[in-house]
């Protein structure tokens, strides 16, 4: 391990179009950084933070061009660097850990080949020494039958193991910095939170210094000591993580952080205008004016500088150039720096801010629209020599679920990927067919396919998926899309369709020229609102939200919610609204059930969550949203794959921390009710 | 735009050569059988004494008319053979994939043989044997399109709202496969120009006296040491016209927008 400093020093990259044009990524990034220092890079997508970490390696993807500046790691400038010195670096010294797993590693390579590769070809060890290093950090990363894995392939590891071999694999080299590019964005929030715990103990103990890139500032406070915000390719703000959340000096970090929607927040959260600039449509002064409140004509004649902060911890004069920026400086570019810090601090003291979240929807009622009864829904079938010998089936994916979800209301259904709860939402639009129990829509029963329900009960349910890139259609225009559903459930005539897709357009606040646009041509965010715009075409009572935010920005995110919120208003929908994220929930929703491999554990107002007691599983998931006190957080009491759930008994019994003993295997536990309205299910005395 | 150029010439002659031409096509020329190109006779003359050029024009006539009709009987056939049993699966899909496997396995030619063989030269039983046995691979690249988008949301969304089958094929499916479809069609019609060519060549597709560029270059290649030009320009005129489609298959992706359904503004 050769501890060394990184400095970036104004570095420029630019992109090349087709056309010859250059336009700029990365722009005059300044950063220095101590051996072992870990430091958190922010930012909404396409704001250059993965062309800078890249660079980071002396690498530029295709189109990229460096345009100016140095990145020197230990002194050598990396763009500098003969091919084998390159080689030594990145195999050495500096390691990369991307953000999808998946496709980091080749798949055709046992694992153990793999991550022993870069031992043996950069460091010359032998491969049973090597072997026994990567064995080692397996197991400190807790992956499960560490041994065994080593002869695995990739696909035989779920997406939380891939992402920690890949840690391992760039870990054992001990290299001095590690460059992390969002690698916790793909995972679950529990798997994420041991991740970001193993990943300060070990860089700590080696003395790694850490960049890590996400747009998430939740995840960067946890594991970084300094935060550098980036906008349209620039530094706007670069403090120490505590400076920068309790006195933001830019407005867009200000903005970033009012977006985080909060588990213990009372508000809703407040979402950033607009969306960062095109390549090519980049403001040579400042690149947020657009977006800004305190714009004045100032931000549009004069570029502001990189300074330090008029803050109490800024520095009184200016920096000399050439001079290292200690740690703790708190440097910001803006030309109202002053004045965003005291509106806001202002605006705290008078408790003033984004709108008060009502305690429910006003809308919410207790007349029940949809309920399901023992619902089973089942993927596994019998193949004929299982059905002739008696060989019982495998557990079913969802199973003996019993929900209501009353007129108007939001009704969040919380739990971690593969614990069902996309079947479940299948199985109420009529796509996956229920095998036994019994759902009702209003007075009449719901048809297992959607094929055999009638059209007014069809028209009723609506579905918006998770992933707006894959549900509307690529090759239809907004017009179209939107058409669909009224001339399916109202018959109208074409040009009635576009009257009416133009006023659903202004109701999820698009302007009317999108109607022309196709899908390819929005941004994320839009892109949802359309979903969101088709789904309320046809008038619904029940709209099924699977995953409506998780594929958006933050900063977008917060804004889809409101929409939500306010179609909920002006419409009295009731919302079926799956998430992972227990933050989403109080934001959203009215009454929350969480869902834990098909079978549910708790289900009751979503303001009783904020206080004990839980049911183990919630406690977890709370604890791994960062809302409990890191020292109260429970930890799963076994950290290993639970792939199926349990023939008999509790179904969270193989990762529960307080496992009473055979009760839990053996026997179903019993639904507990509280006096808050919450009911539990679970064998420990409440 | 070349291959656009090079389609738009043939076409153009094709539909006004018989008002250009400076010979009759089947009769002597009046000067002697091999001549070479001159002033009078720009491509030379054939073993008959009939005027090359005059020929070479008016000699693509028949293959257009009859491939263009066989092409599209093939790729309407064929696709939305592809694209329904892609979308609705189970027995009926494997049963008929496996036929398809088993039609694929055939050479074209023998098939055409047969057919030509047995029920005649028809031009119209020509472009129904074209179109059928043409159509056969375009199910399979229709149906393989659908199963990738089937397993997308948006066709998802459209089950959900409880679309008619016909409406999911017709309005989801078909304007995502239609740009696979059209360059599928454009690179399939020149196959078959040229299968169409080498029937004529064995005698099966045009009848002699009528000019064709397979028929010139099947009675003219055992001359080829003393008239090289009756083979060549035919051989130019198939080649040209089969460069023009592929060429033209690029421009037409363009023209559908291909490049501004994935966000390029160009």
């Amino acid at each position: 391990m050769n501890a060394c400093s990184l400095q970036i020093d104004q570095l420029s990259l630019g992109y090349r179009t087709q056309s010859g044009q250059v336009l700029p990524v990365v722009r005059a990034v300044s950063l220095t950084l101590g051996a072992g220092e870990t430091l958190g890079l922010v930012g909404e997508s396409g704001c250059g933070k993965s062309t800078l970490g890249m660079a980071l390696l002396g690498h530029l993807r295709s189109g990229n061009a460096l345009l100016g500046g140095r990145v020197l790691v230990g002194g050598a400038d990396v763009f500098q660097l003969e091919r084998g010195a390159l080689a030594r670096l990145r195999g050495q010294q500096v390691a990369f850990v991307p953000q999808n797993a998946s496709q980091a590693l080749t798949p055709t390579m046992r694992l153990g080949a793999q991550a022993t590769e870069a031992l043996t070809l950069h460091l010359g060890m032998d491969l049973v020494a090597a072997q026994r290093q990567v064995l080692d950090l397996f197991e400190r990363l807790r992956l499960p039958q560490a041994a065994a894995l080593l002869r695995r392939y990739p696909h035989e590891l779920s997406g939380g193991q891939q992402q920690r071999v890949v840690l391992a694999m760039a870990l054992v080299r001990r290299p001095a910095w590690l460059i992390l590019d969002e690698p916790t964005t793909g995972l679950d929030v529990i798997t994420q939170a041991h991740v970001l715990q193993l990943l300060q103990t070990i860089t700590r103990e080696q003395g790694t210094g850490m960049l890590y890139i996400s747009h998430d500032l939740e995840v960067v406070a946890q594991v970084s000591a300094r935060v550098a915000v980036m906008y349209a390719g620039e530094l706007v703000e670069v403090a120490p993580v505590a400076m920068l959340f309790a006195d933001p000096n830019h407005p867009y970090t200000s903005g970033l952080l009012a977006a985080l929607p909060h588990v213990s927040g009372q508000r809703l959260p407040a979402p950033i205008p607009g969306q960062p600039p095109a390549l090519h449509e980049i403001s040579p002064t400042c690149a947020f004016a657009p977006r800004c409140s305190f714009v004045t004509r100032q931000c549009h004649a004069h570029a502001p500088p990189l300074g330090p902060s008029a803050g109490p911890l800024g520095l009184a004069e200016p920096l000399l150039p050439g001079t290292v920026p200690a740690a703790s400086i708190h440097l910001v570019r803006c030309h109202h720096a002053q004045h965003v810090a005291t509106v806001r601090s202002s605006a705290r003291a008078n408790g003033a801010g984004p709108p008060a979240l009502p305690p429910s929807s006003q809308t919410a009622t207790h007349e029940p629209l949809l309920v399901l009864h023992e619902v089973r829904v089942s993927y596994a079938r019998p193949s004929l020599i299982e059905r002739v010998r008696r060989i019982p089936a495998a557990p079913a994916t969802v199973d003996n679920l019993s929900l209501v979800v009353h007129r108007g209301e939001t009704l969040a259904l919380v739990g971690e990927s593969g614990s069902g709860k996309t079947t479940l939402l299948r199985a109420i639009a009529g796509l996956k067919a229920v095998e036994a129990g019994r759902m009702s829509f209003g007075a009449t029963d719901l048809m297992r396919s959607v094929d055999q329900r009638p059209h007014e009960v069809r028209r009723a349910i609506q579905i918006v998926f998770q992933n707006p890139d894959a549900s509307l259609n690529p090759r239809q225009t907004i017009a179209q899309i939107l058409a669909q559903p009224l001339r399916l459930y109202f018959g109208l005539t074409s040009a009635r369709c576009r009257e009416r897709a133009g006023a659903l357009l202004e109701r999820v606040r698009l302007a009317p020229y999108y109607l022309e646009r196709f899908p390819g041509q929005l941004s994320g965010g839009e892109k949802q609102r359309v979903a969101i715009a088709r789904a309320f075409a046809a008038e619904p009572e029940l709209v099924l939200c699977d995953e409506v935010i998780s594929a958006l920005d933050v900063s977008v995110q917060s804004a889809v919610l409101e929409l939500l919120n306010a179609l909920q208003a002006e419409q009295r929908v009731a919302y079926l609204f799956i998430t992972h994220n227990l933050a989403v929930v109080r934001a959203i929703a009215d009454r929350v059930a969480v869902l834990y491999h098909g079978r549910l554990c708790e289900v009751g107002p979503v303001a009783g969550l904020a206080e004990p007691p839980w049911h183990p599983y919630t406690a977890t998931l709370l604890g791994a949203t960062g809302v409990l006190a890191a020292a109260t957080r429970p930890m799963l009491a076994r950290d290993r794959a639970d792939p199926a759930p349990p023939a008999r008994g509790c179904p969270f019994q193989r990762r529960c921390p307080h496992h009473l003993g055979p009760i839990c295997d053996e026997e179903s536990p019993p639904w507990q009710e509280l006096v808050t309205g919450r009911r539990i299910c679970c064998h420990l005395k409440l | 735009m070349l291959g656009l150029l090079f389609l738009a010439v043939h076409l153009l002659l094709a539909a006004l050569s018989p008002l250009v031409v400076p010979y009759d096509p089947v009769a002597f020329a009046g000067g002697a059988a091999f001549a070479p190109p001159s002033a009078a006779h720009l491509f030379g003359t054939d073993n008959l004494g009939r005027d090359v050029f005059t020929r070479t024009l008016l000699g693509g006539r028949v293959a257009l008319l009859i491939t263009l009709a066989g092409i599209g009987l093939a790729v309407a056939w064929g696709g939305l053979l592809g694209m329904v049993l892609g979308l609705v699966g189970g027995w009926l899909d494997e049963a008929l994939m496996r036929l398809v496997d088993a039609m694929l396995a055939i050479p074209e030619t023998i098939f055409l043989l047969l057919i030509a063989g047995i029920v005649g030269t028809d031009h119209v039983v020509l472009i129904l044997a074209l179109g059928f046995l043409y159509g056969v691979g375009v199910i399979r690249i229709a149906r393989t399109a659908t199963l990738t988008l089937v397993a997308q949301d948006f066709v998802l969304a459209a089950r959900a709202r409880g679309e008619h089958q016909h409406t999911i094929v017709l309005r989801e499916l078909l304007p995502n496969v239609l740009d696979m479809l059209l360059v599928e069609g454009a690179l399939r019609w020149s196959w078959m120009l040229l299968a169409f060519s080498a029937l004529s060549f064995l005698g099966f597709g045009v009848a002699p006296p009528t000019p064709d560029w397979g028929v010139m270059i099947a009675q003219n290649r055992s001359t080829f040491g003393i008239a090289p030009w009756a083979t060549l320009f035919p051989s130019a005129a198939i080649g040209s016209l089969i460069i023009g489609i592929n060429l033209f298959v690029g421009v037409l992706a363009k023209a559908i927008g291909l490049d501004r359904v994935d966000g390029i503004t160009v």
